[in-house]
């Protein structure tokens, strides 16, 4: 049956500078299905999206909505059409309230009538299940009911097609389903979906057909009762992973940091962690599951003296067997001139562990700038130390002064990596240390952590893929809303287990 | 909209470069809309008072370079535009936004001024250690004010510093009104014209202008210590680092705070101290015009400049000369002086745009970029 | 009594200066431009007005109220001018917002002094500008009312301008807090990526008010030359001072046009209480007029003590945007 497509887009091309982000892509969604876009991070999922919601502007090729040849030059341009996207960070203005989004950009006729509207967004609510109050104001809001905002707001505006940006990124498994119910029931409205993701589990469950994208090619497509967790990871990355991570069996285990009931607030006073308490172990690899935000970030942060810590007590155990000292109260220099080394790779590389203007060396400065009598910084030492990272994790740059804001983010990565572990560290942690990173350099990665490890370095790896904390670590902390749901080992657990751990909250929340 | 059949991308489009363009090719971007922004004012001027432009041209040289005496006043005056720009980078490198210049010099002056009157019993080299101490002081104290709170509260450093200026301009006029001579002139007139204390002496001891002397030693020597102190030392790192992402310089272990207070201490001691070089280097007097915008004008220099200590060199001597030339055209055509501020406010018009293109590339519909 | 009376016409007549101005600048800032050129705004929308009322003299006319109408035309667009070379800046070529403003006020400044100074030379010596006749116009009191006692002079003793300045506050709060129009402009001044994603013109929306933001700063500039010193020109750097007491204002009022207009009376009281204070010399007048700077530094300083969401600035302000920026 040869029926019309919602969308087709052909051979469609998107650069930024010198990189290519979308090369020669053919893609079809058709009318009332619900397309899986996969691909690993980077692949250009996002960005050739974009193109049919009209942030960005191919630079070659052609789109069809429901058969017909359009341009898309703005986002309006894509409403028109009929289309809406549901981005992975929201699109809402924090003061407005619900409502006030949803009809943001609306040109309808008459006065602003905001009671109406606000009826309207109750209907809608109502016809599919959506819990939200049309006049909260954003900022008061949890991101589950921050994106029933944008995706209430998509149907208020009459689309057909809806395109969800990794919706479950920021979800807990519960309100995972939630969302796939809803889903069904627009496609079973006659809505025509597609969901970008690289959870392969996601794809199976909810999709009706698989489009793959590699390095921003499109390698193909397949009905996904056709399709396996095999079959799939076979196309999304080229070739068969095994993840096969080298795992030895941690040596001359001894505790680190003791980290006993510490409580923080955000500066809005929401707190975000609750009574936390375990140890991380010097010679072991320490892994923290959870979803998105359920407190890893502060976690890190108290640690290394960034994050103020209402209550509690984080002590370290210097590999000299010297005196306990506690950290809480200290500030990074504080820590620093205790002779405590504690590396930290932190989420945000650009916005907090480096300089983006900067190039390698002036950033190799960032760990050492303060060493040295007198006023002056030394330059020497760091040039050849971003010299030998340049060489030995093969970094792709012109010079050692060339800004890091313009490598691509593997090399980045490394840099940032590549200094912490010169630090010589006594702990090291990584947030998220892999996200965005090609295969191979993942590995690399993996290798440097393990490496440390056995060097009798206590580390701590932040991570979201499952699959690898679970081969990678020795034992897994996993956090569910800022508390600790659970402290395994990583050998003798399984995924399944783990993922249920994430979404348990260990006290009051029960009732839910 | 929606039912356009062929596809045709928008008629010009703006990317952002991939690259960082060499040197050579963002300043002579820079060139090109200074060049540009010279057409625009000699065609003004020709509008104006339809004259021949190449002989307005003429006249700016002249008017600014003409004699020894005017060539003086326009190095010494550049040296205090230079000055007040090489105190304001360090803040606005840390994206701390000092509009507070003005104020900064204007108690610079006062406290210059207020050691001139009552302290002139003093010996010459003491009386002139203690003035440059004191305007320092004064700038410093202009600074701390708002870098205090900016580092305790967060409070808007761009409005707070623009407030400070007009306490500061109430303070001067308090001061003339106190020190006024004659008696109700409301001026306070040339302050030890006899007797020369606390003027700055005469670099050279052959009969140069009295007016040029240690000013350009002074702001040379530490416009050389801002150049060391920004690109060598370690607050020199703690700035450029701040200023890329706060939030990296407390995962360095900078204290944050307490750079912001220190540079804008710093900063505004600068500043005091251009007061003072206003005041005892050239002026010698106290006004409400000490300033006279040059606060302001210097954020210009030192943004445009990129806090590049030469270039500031460069763009004080341009702004200058303008300056000066473009008065000498008022008065020889029976204008008004503001012409200069006129000029000079579209030539910078000019420059700032000219960022645009040094950042942003445009593509036009139909033509392949072969980068 | 007499003494209260005339110091409370006084303020109203100083507020409305600044409360055009303010108004101008809210509205630029609701949609995130932070427009540091409104002295220079305020400049040339006053020398606008002063010239087209001289023109039209000059050129013998003789009907105030056209004279009027014409330099009111004049000084919007002088000043909306302004505000076109600081949004084709600041928007299209996205150059830093507090320079770009820096800048126009240097420019407006020179360009209104340059010709209110060198008016004379250019005509051909008409001899001192003075625009009597359309400054009549504005001057027109309320017939009347403005005699009716005391509630007569609080009240009505002003030109129309003062009036307009209230209305203006009023529509303004109505325009951004009720209407379609006014809910997108502030979708673009705190989030501009979601307003563009919602389909809004962002680029439509930032020229269109940065342009008429400036026109309605100008107003306070034609108030000022055609009310305040009766329609002459004085090349004494008030206005620029004045222009920025109005930025200041927008920051009193927390970005609120209906508190802005209480906020610039208090600064009038306050900027004219020394004249009504026994006992001061001339030098310690001067420490008097300090206060509204004094006042705002300290309103700036509980604003960001209490970090209340519905008073900080527009979140957006300052910061240029891009749609591609990745």
């Amino acid at each position: 049956m040869e029926s019309v497509c919602a969308i087709k887009m052909e051979n469609i091309t998107k650069r930024f500078g010198s990189i290519v982000a979308n090369k020669g892509i053919n893609l079809e969604l058709r009318e009332g299905e619900i397309l899986s876009l996969l691909g690993e991070n980077g692949s250009g999922k996002t960005t050739l999206m974009n193109m049919l919601s009209g942030i960005y502007f191919p630079d070659e090729g052609q789109i069809y909505v429901h058969g017909k040849p359009v341009t898309i030059a703005s986002p309006k341009d894509a409403f028109d059409n009929g289309i809406g996207m549901i981005h992975q960070h929201f699109k809402l203005v924090d003061v407005f309230t619900a409502t006030e989004n949803i009809v943001l950009g609306l040109e309808d006729e008459g006065k602003l009538d905001l009671k109406a509207a606000s009826r309207k967004v109750k209907e809608i609510c109502d016809k599919y299940g959506f819990d939200i109050d049309p006049d909260q104001k954003i900022y008061d809001m949890s991101v589950s009911q921050k994106q029933t905002v944008e995706i209430v707001k998509v149907l208020y505006r009459g689309a057909d097609i809806l395109i969800l940006d990794e919706p479950t990124a920021v979800l807990t498994p519960q309100e995972t389903d939630k969302l796939f119910a809803i889903m069904r029931a627009m496609k079973a409205d006659g809505k025509s979906l597609i969901i970008i993701t690289h959870k392969l589990h996601e794809v199976l469950d909810v999709s009706d057909r698989v489009a793959i994208l590699r390095k921003g090619e499109y390698i193909g497509d397949v009905a996904t009762k056709d399709a396996n967790q095999q079959s799939l990871t076979d196309m999304m990355v080229g070739r068969s992973v095994s993840l096969n991570i080298d795992r030895p069996t941690p040596v001359n285990v001894k505790p680190r940091l003791v980290i006993e009931n510490v409580t923080a607030y955000d500066e809005l006073g929401v707190k975000r962690l609750d009574d936390v308490s375990f140890t991380i172990n010097a010679g072991e690899v320490l892994g923290i599951a959870g979803v998105a935000g359920s407190g890893q970030k502060e976690l890190l942060e108290s640690i290394a003296g960034l994050y103020p810590v209402a209550s509690g007590k984080i002590t370290y155990f210097g590999p000299e067997n010297d005196k306990p000292r506690e950290l809480v109260g200290l500030d990074p220099m504080s820590i620093r001139k205790n002779g405590i080394c504690m590396s930290f790779v932190p989420e945000d590389r650009l916005g907090m562990g480096l300089v983006g203007t900067m190039g390698m060396t002036g950033n190799m400065m960032l760990r050492s700038w303060r060493k040295g009598k007198g006023l002056f910084v030394n330059r020497k030492e760091p040039e050849e130390l971003a010299n030998r990272i340049w060489k030995d994790l093969e970094v792709v740059t012109p010079s050692t002064n060339f800004p890091v804001r313009r490598m691509s983010g593997g090399n980045v990565q490394k840099v940032l990596v590549g200094r912490e572990i010169a630090q010589a560290p006594s702990v090291l942690m990584t947030a998220y240390a892999v996200r965005g990173l090609d295969i191979n350099t993942s590995y690399t990665i993996y290798n440097l952590l393990t490496e440390q490890k056995m060097k009798g370095v206590a580390v701590v790896y932040v991570g979201e893929d499952l699959d690898v904390l679970l081969e990678l670590c020795d034992r897994l902390v996993i956090l569910c809303g800022g508390q600790v749901s659970g402290v395994v080992d990583a050998r003798a657990i399984t995924k399944e287990e783990v993922g249920l751990l994430m979404t348990q909250h260990r006290k009051e929340d029960a009732a839910e | 909209m929606s039912t356009v059949t062929t596809t045709r991308e928008p008629l010009i489009r703006i990317s952002k470069r991939g690259g960082v363009l060499p040197a050579w090719k963002s300043w002579g971007i820079r060139l090109i809309g200074l060049a540009l922004s010279l057409v625009v004012c000699g065609l003004l001027i020709v509008a104006l008072i339809g004259i021949n432009p190449l002989k307005v041209y003429g006249t700016i040289i002249d008017g600014a370079l003409g004699t020894s005496k005017r060539t003086w006043v326009t190095i010494r005056d550049s040296m205090t535009m230079l000055c007040i720009a090489v105190g304001l980078a360090p803040a606005f490198k840390m994206r701390f936004w000092n509009i507070g210049a003005e104020g900064q010099i204007l108690v610079g002056g006062i406290a210059t001024a207020a050691c001139m009157i009552y302290l002139k019993s003093l010996p010459t080299f003491l009386l002139l250690i203690i003035m440059i101490a004191v305007s320092l002081l004064a700038g410093a104290v202009w600074g701390f004010l708002p870098g205090f709170f900016k580092a305790k509260w967060n409070t808007n450093e761009t409005l707070f510093t623009l407030m400070m200026n007009y306490i500061a301009l109430q303070l001067t006029s308090f001061f003339v009104a106190k020190w006024e001579t004659p008696y109700g002139s409301n001026k306070v007139g040339m302050i030890n014209a006899t007797g020369h204390e606390g003027w700055l002496p005469n670099l050279f001891s052959d009969g140069f202008n009295k007016d040029f002397g240690w000013n350009v030693v002074i702001v040379l020597a530490v416009t050389l210590f801002m150049y060391l102190y920004m690109n060598k030392s370690k607050h020199g790192y703690e700035i450029a680092v701040i200023g890329d992402s706060e939030n990296t310089a407390r995962y360095a272990g900078i204290r944050v705070n307490k750079a912001y207070v220190r540079t804008i201490v710093l900063s505004g001691a600068i500043c005091g101290l251009a007061g003072f070089i206003a005041v005892s280097g050239a002026s010698h007097t106290i006004s409400t015009s000490t300033a006279g915008g040059r606060g302001f004008t210097a954020i210009i220099v030192a943004w445009l400049a990129q806090f590049n200590s030469v270039v500031m060199i460069i763009f004080s001597f341009l702004l200058i000369i303008l300056e000066k030339g473009a008065q000498a055209i008022a008065s020889q055509y029976g204008l008004s002086q503001e012409v200069s501020e006129m000029i000079t406010g579209i030539i910078l018009f000019f420059i700032l745009g000219s960022e645009f293109f040094v950042n942003y590339t445009l593509r036009f519909r139909g033509k392949k970029v072969t980068k | 009594m007499t003494q209260l009376i005339s110091l409370f016409t006084s303020a109203v007549t100083f507020g409305t200066i600044i409360m055009f101005g303010a108004l101008g600048e809210i509205l630029t800032e609701k949609v995130g431009h932070l427009n540091l050129g409104v002295p220079g705004i305020m400049y040339m929308g006053g020398i606008s007005g002063l010239l087209a009322a001289f023109f039209y003299q000059n050129a013998g006319g003789t009907s105030p109220i056209l004279g009027l109408i014409l330099s009111l035309l004049a000084c919007f667009l002088g000043a909306a001018l302004g505000g076109l070379i600081y949004a084709f800046l600041t928007i299209t070529l996205r150059a830093n917002q507090n320079v770009t403003g820096l800048t126009l006020t240097i420019f407006g400044g020179g360009v209104a002094n340059f010709f209110g100074g060198s008016l004379n030379a250019l005509s051909g010596g008409v001899g001192q500008i003075s625009v009597a006749l359309t400054a009549q116009a504005y001057r027109v009191r309320i017939p009347v009312l403005s005699d009716a006692g005391v509630i007569g002079k609080l009240f009505f003793s002003y030109g129309f301008m003062a009036y307009l300045a209230i209305i203006m506050a009023v529509v303004m709060s109505y325009f951004l807090n009720r209407t379609r129009p006014g809910l997108h402009l502030r979708a673009v001044g705190e989030n501009p990526g979601t307003a563009d994603a919602a389909g809004i013109n962002v680029t439509k929306y930032k020229y269109l008010t940065t342009c008429i933001g400036a026109g309605i700063s100008g107003l306070g500039g034609v108030f000022y030359v055609m009310d305040y010193i009766k329609g002459t020109w004085a090349n004494d750097g008030i206005l620029e001072g004045l222009g920025w007491l109005a930025v200041a204002l927008v920051i009193f009022a927390t970005w609120k046009p209906l508190r802005a207009i209480w906020a610039s009376y208090l600064f009038g009281l306050v900027y004219w209480a020394y004249m009504y204070i026994p006992g001061l010399g001339r030098s310690s007048q001067e420490i008097f007029k300090m206060l509204p700077y004094v006042v705002t530094l300290v309103v700036l300083i509980i604003v960001s003590l209490r970090k209340k969401r519905e008073n900080q600035p527009p979140a957006a302000l300052g910061l240029s945007y891009f749609r591609e920026e990745r």
